[in-house]
């Protein structure tokens, strides 16, 4: 299961210098962790390399990129990669050799040193019909959609039979027809 | 209360299947009097276990056996082993159905008078006639609890119709309405009337809509006249030296090989593991499988043609809320060739939660095209499209030629590709869909690629001729007389409506054939 715990304060220097350069990510590598403290929560890496996982994160994001979704729900969407990892050296081949080529293919500053998504989704575009890629979006549209946190970011009330269903609550109110 | 029948005894009917077609005739059969045993694969789930959750419902119910595709259709890309979404457990597939229940219209019972030859499909007219199945129709209409027919009173309409009628209204539709549904709007034989809970397609916690799980399979128990057997996947049928069907041979709940005797076997396993069966029967005797000297069984297999459109709205809809396909337009279900294809289409209301949503909406899509449609889902509407394809030969259920399931019997492998006239209507459909929704104020709308098949048909169709077609006019095969078929297999063509209604009314029209001909000693 995924590890969520508060963020800590007082980040040495040595963290703080490992904070990752793209646009908007402030996911930094702390051991075998990786924290966001914007959103205060980390998540422990077992098999994979933490900075692989950073960039599954971000990876994640301008495969399924939703704005207002918190980068917490693309860690929780990518970490089962991490645990099948464990189980599967096969597996974990795959995704670090994956993102090893992901940040070869970006230049110097690697695959989150690009700053623009466009630039990144090129990117991704080069290596969309890879095992590697569909992996990783295959388990996203489950991994990420099927969180039930999710689904109120967009509305989606999910179950309903425990709450009589919608005979009562709005099955017909639509109001600007 | 239900009857355990011995493994020996050769009078019983066997039934292969417990949905639409085998839980309707097991029925009908017991209220004869007649003694019947019911073979299901998958395993008895009642409606109160089901869930209102889409993935974990699908883990629940979905008939998951791995299977292979090949062909032009984009489901081979997308879900190359998921070429239907059908389910394995008791009530089949009527635990899953929308509850859509409409009709055929005459002229579809006579596609190759009506529509002529068409360059590559393999039309025939069926050997019945609308007239001929109209009073199984009323029957099959009452039993189910069909709205607007018998009196019962229309589903009242959910947001998701609202929309859809004022497109409609917009184009000038004239048949569009909350639909014909075997889902009580009113308490009815029993069960309650519907809570506009959605979730349809995860089986109905209320047993609001019908499903043979809960109507006719108790019914037919409650005579002491019906056995269902759960978890029993049945791997061949086997025959005596004369050509009859002796016996049928599963897999039992521990995986263990029985064998139960019978009079009659009746296949309605859906038209994916029917034709797989007949095929998998094969004999010295019947070396192509049994009731195949057409060379017919698993060919033409038919899928309607569909597709879905959903659109974006500047304001909420919340289209899952109520009943997921109570909303049709009717118009577009003739047959006009001015449109540029043979046969017609229905047009119904559809809705799949976030989670579907974002499998189904563009398989394989990515980036912000396709996430940007799902951060308005709170705005969407959204439609399915229902109608006749063409049967084509190379459409086919196959063994396939090396993967094996756990008993070791063939796994099979769905072949499709479209017709220039599936396309063709199609496009169609897409066009007046989304130009529905533009009328309403639509901001985008998508159209939508058809899912793994729901409506599994024609793979061992019913044709007046042995030489063309597996069962003659009353489901029965030309080739072994107490070897009958009993599912959506037998469509001769698929026509514009969804297929329920049609397998109940043949099963109804079966069961009286059945017990004539057992009266008569001539099974």
């Amino acid at each position: 299961m995924v590890t969520i715990y508060q963020g800590r304060s007082g980040l040495s220097r040595r963290e703080l210098l490992k904070r990752g350069s793209a646009a908007g990510a402030l996911l930094i590598i702390s051991g075998s962790a990786v924290l966001s403290t914007g959103e205060a929560w980390g998540l422990e890496s077992t098999a994979l390399k933490p900075e692989t996982l950073a960039t599954l994160i971000q990876m994640a994001r301008d495969i399924y990129p939703h704005d207002q979704v918190p980068d917490k729900f693309y860690a929780i969407a990518i970490k089962s990669h991490d645990e099948q990892a464990g189980k599967d050296a096969a597996h974990k081949e795959l995704i670090e050799k994956g993102i090893a080529d992901l940040d070869q293919k970006s230049g110097a500053g690697g695959y989150t040193g690009l700053g623009w998504e466009d630039e990144r989704v090129a990117i991704l575009r080069q290596i969309e019909e890879t095992p590697f890629f569909q992996a990783i979006r295959g388990g996203l549209v489950v991994g990420l959609y099927n969180q039930k946190e999710v689904w109120p970011i967009f509305g989606y009330e999910g179950e309903s039979y425990s709450k009589g269903g919608y005979i009562a609550r709005g099955f017909d109110d639509i109001e600007w027809l | 209360m239900p009857a355990p029948y011995d493994l020996n005894d050769d009078s019983v009917v066997v039934i292969i299947g417990s949905g639409a077609g085998g839980g309707t005739l097991g029925n009908e059969l017991a209220q004869k009097g007649i003694d019947v045993v019911i073979l299901e694969a998958g395993p008895r789930i009642e409606y109160d276990e089901f869930i209102n959750d889409e993935w974990d419902s699908f883990g629940q119910l979905a008939w998951l056996d791995n299977r292979t595709t090949g062909g032009g259709w984009r489901v081979h890309k997308d879900f190359p082993n998921l070429p239907a979404w059908i389910v394995k457990a008791v009530g089949g597939t009527t635990t899953h159905w929308a509850g859509a229940s409409l009709r055929f219209q005459e002229h579809e019972f006579k596609t190759l008078t009506n529509y002529g030859k068409v360059e590559g499909a393999n039309l025939l007219d069926w050997p019945i006639t609308l007239a001929d199945l109209e009073p199984y129709y009323a029957k099959a209409e009452d039993k189910m609890g069909v709205t607007r027919t018998n009196d019962i009173e229309g589903l009242p309409g959910n947001n998701n119709f609202k929309v859809f009628k004022a497109g409609a209204d917009k184009l000038g539709y004239k048949e569009c309405h909350t639909g014909r549904m075997a889902i009580n709007s009113a308490d009815r034989d029993g069960r309650m009337g519907c809570q506009q809970t959605g979730f349809c397609f995860q089986g109905c916690k209320w047993g609001a809509k019908w499903s043979t799980l809960y109507t006719e399979i108790p019914k037919g128990e409650t005579t002491g006249k019906l056995e269902v057997r759960p978890s029993s996947h049945v791997l061949k049928i086997e025959h005596d030296d004369s050509g009859k069907v002796t016996s049928v041979v599963y897999a039992d709940k521990d995986g263990k090989t029985q064998s139960q005797k019978a009079r009659i076997v009746c296949v309605a396993g859906n038209s994916i593991e029917s034709p797989r069966l007949l095929l998998n029967s094969a004999s010295s005797k019947f070396p192509d499988g049994l009731a195949n000297s057409s060379g017919q069984v698993g060919k033409n297999y038919m899928r309607h043609t569909t597709g879905s459109v959903y659109a974006i709205f500047d304001k909420p809809v919340h289209f899952w809320r109520g009943t997921t396909m109570a909303g049709i337009v009717r118009d577009e279900a003739r047959h006009d060739p001015s449109r540029g294809f043979v046969g017609g289409y229905e047009l119904e209301t559809l809705a799949l939660g976030l989670p579907f949503m974002a499998a189904f909406l563009d398989p394989g899509g990515w980036g912000r095209s396709f996430t940007t449609a799902l951060d308005h889902y709170d705005k969407m509407a959204g439609m399915w499209i229902v109608g006749e394809d063409m049967p084509q030969e190379q459409n086919a259920v196959k063994l396939h030629g090396e993967l094996k399931d756990k008993y070791g019997m063939p796994i099979p492998d769905v072949w499709f590709t479209d017709h220039p006239n599936d396309v063709a209507m199609r496009n169609h459909a897409y066009k007046q869909g989304m130009a529905m929704y533009d009328a309403v104020g639509a901001t985008r709308s998508f159209p939508t690629p058809p899912y793994p098949s729901t409506h599994n048909l024609g793979t061992n169709r019913m044709s007046e001729k042995a030489s063309d077609g597996v069962v003659n006019k009353w489901g029965q095969t030309h080739d072994i007389k107490n070897l009958f078929v009993s599912d959506g297999s037998q469509f001769t063509t698929g026509g514009a409506e969804n297929p329920t209604l049609t397998i109940v009314a043949l099963a109804i029209r079966q069961a009286d054939y059945i017990s004539e001909q057992m009266s008569a000693k001539s099974i």
